[in-house]
């Protein structure tokens, strides 16, 4: 996660890319949210943090507020089958297509073809290795300007 | 989208068009500058305060009080957080929406982090533009937050019409050491965090040292709040807009005004100059070479530091083709 090679999150013209990691749900967990918001701004990226129980209308309105290129949800409480389509409705809304989606925290296995279907391109379970979740963010993510 | 079409949306009100606007002003694009020089001409509608001091003061706090206050008497509100950018990493945490949750789906505010990216004098820049579009996407009031002590801090208050310099009781030692170049740039004192023992301390050390320093029409006033408790937040309301009817008055607007613009292409030159200085491989080759030569003692660094001036490449007039 220190590795000094992989200090520049910035896309090819050297700009860092932008992530706002938000906890939508009521638990006030944020450890992981934060250990993840950590990692990507030791890989070079701006990593907007907003805390905990985001309503999916917060997280919307942050991500069209901030512009940013990926949107990192982090949910333990179990009820993201429930908050996840309504988050991607509020985005939708805005017209936010443009955005790279990825979750994290405790999403059962047989839940997951659920969210991806939703247009979360990746989902990472409890363990996950944060250098995997800064390669993931590296080369999905979108161009902004 | 091109600029006139982001320029378009953005003054119909479109909330999506002024955040991929601030993008490209962030980014220094070609857009990004051809934007900002549509919508100059129709800057200045909006009051620009800046609130700026050491990190963890409660200015975060203490700007989503002042927004608030600011909603209560119906006015829109645009805010930019600026955090320092890691020195290693170049990353940043911006964490500054934490305190200022239930402004989210307000939509009468509208809040964009922005990391300082570590170059001096750059952020004046950049935080500057965005600023302007915040101002002419129709916001009353813009608040800009800044961290820091020192150059960048002088830098960003060239952004706003007010800046406000928040300290904490107990901080004798900081007030001590910032009477230099910070007073000058604060119109308004802040204790904040008043619930602490020695604010009344704070605010006559500082009032002591505000009557010494040599004002002009303007006397900073130093005043005392604890953001937490929205306490003393409307007074330093009434203080902001006194300010700014000072800056729009008759006998003074003029003069504020273009203390204010001096302020902004001076900060602008320094950047730019900076930039070009530092941050271009070509100057940098050449700068080695002159180094070598001074060091042989074969030359001496006033003439090396000539030299280079002289060849500096007019790149900053050019962004990169985007
Ligand atoms: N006692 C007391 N604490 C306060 C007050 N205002 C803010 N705080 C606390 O001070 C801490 C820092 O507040 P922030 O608003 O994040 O301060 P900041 O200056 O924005 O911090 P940075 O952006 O990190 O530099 C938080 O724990 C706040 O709750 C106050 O009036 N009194
Ligand atoms: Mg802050």
């Amino acid at each position: 996660m220190n590795d000094p090679n992989t200090t520049s999150g910035s896309v090819a013209e050297g700009r860092p890319i932008r992530v706002l990691i938000a906890k939508p749900g009521l638990d006030g967990h944020d450890r992981g949210a934060k250990v993840v918001a950590r990692a990507l701004r030791d890989a070079g990226m701006e990593v907007v943090y907003t805390g905990i129980r985001q309503t999916p209308e917060m997280i919307a309105e942050a991500a069209l507020q901030e512009d940013v290129q990926v949107v990192g949800l982090s949910i333990l409480s179990g009820a993201h089958l429930g908050l996840f389509p309504r988050i991607v409705e509020e985005l939708t809304q805005r017209k936010i297509d443009d955005v790279l989606l990825f979750a994290g925290g405790i999403i059962p296995a047989e839940d997951v073809s659920q969210v991806e279907a939703l247009g979360f391109k990746g989902v990472f379970g409890p363990g996950t290795d944060t250098r995997d979740v800064i390669e993931f963010v590296r080369e999905n993510a979108p161009r902004r300007v | 989208m091109d600029a006139q079409e982001i320029v378009d949306s953005l003054l119909a009100g479109d909330r999506r068009a002024l955040a991929r606007a601030i993008t490209h002003v962030e980014a220094d694009t070609m857009i990004g500058r051809e934007i900002l020089r549509q919508v100059y001409p129709r800057t200045g509608r909006a009051q620009t305060i800046g609130i700026t001091g050491s990190a963890g003061t409660g200015k975060s706090t203490l700007v989503g009080a002042v927004a608030r206050e600011e909603r209560v008497r119906g006015r829109t509100v645009g805010i930019v957080a600026v955090d320092p950018s890691s020195p290693f990493s170049h990353g940043a945490i911006l964490g500054d929406r934490i305190r200022m949750q239930e402004l989210t789906s307000d939509p009468g505010v509208f809040l964009r982090s922005m990391a300082s990216r570590g170059n001096l004098g750059g952020l004046s820049e950049t935080a500057t533009g965005v600023v302007d579009l915040m101002d002419v996407f129709g916001h009353d009031v813009v608040l800009i937050e800044t961290v820091g002590a020192g150059q960048d801090e002088v830098e960003v208050a060239t952004t706003a019409q007010t800046t406000v310099l928040v300290t904490n009781p107990a901080a004798g030692d900081e007030v001590q050491s910032m009477k230099a170049g910070l007073m000058e740039i604060a119109q308004i004192m802040v204790v904040n965090k008043a619930d602490l023992a020695g604010a009344d301390t704070a605010v006559a050390q500082l009032r002591a040292l505000l009557a010494i320093a040599n004002h002009d029409a303007w006397k900073p006033p130093v005043l005392s709040t604890v953001a937490r408790a929205n306490e003393g937040v409307a007074e330093l309301v009434d203080s902001i807009d006194d300010h700014q009817e000072h800056t729009r008055s008759d006998t003074h607007g003029a003069q504020e005004r273009e203390r204010h613009v001096r302020g902004q292409i001076v900060a602008l030159v320094r950047a730019g100059l900076h930039r070009e200085v530092f941050e271009i491989d070509k100057v940098n080759s050449l700068l080695d070479e002159l180094v070598l030569e001074v060091a042989a003692r074969n030359q001496d660094p006033r003439s090396a530091a000539g030299e280079l001036l002289e060849a500096l490449p007019k790149l900053w007039a050019t962004p990169e083709e985007m």
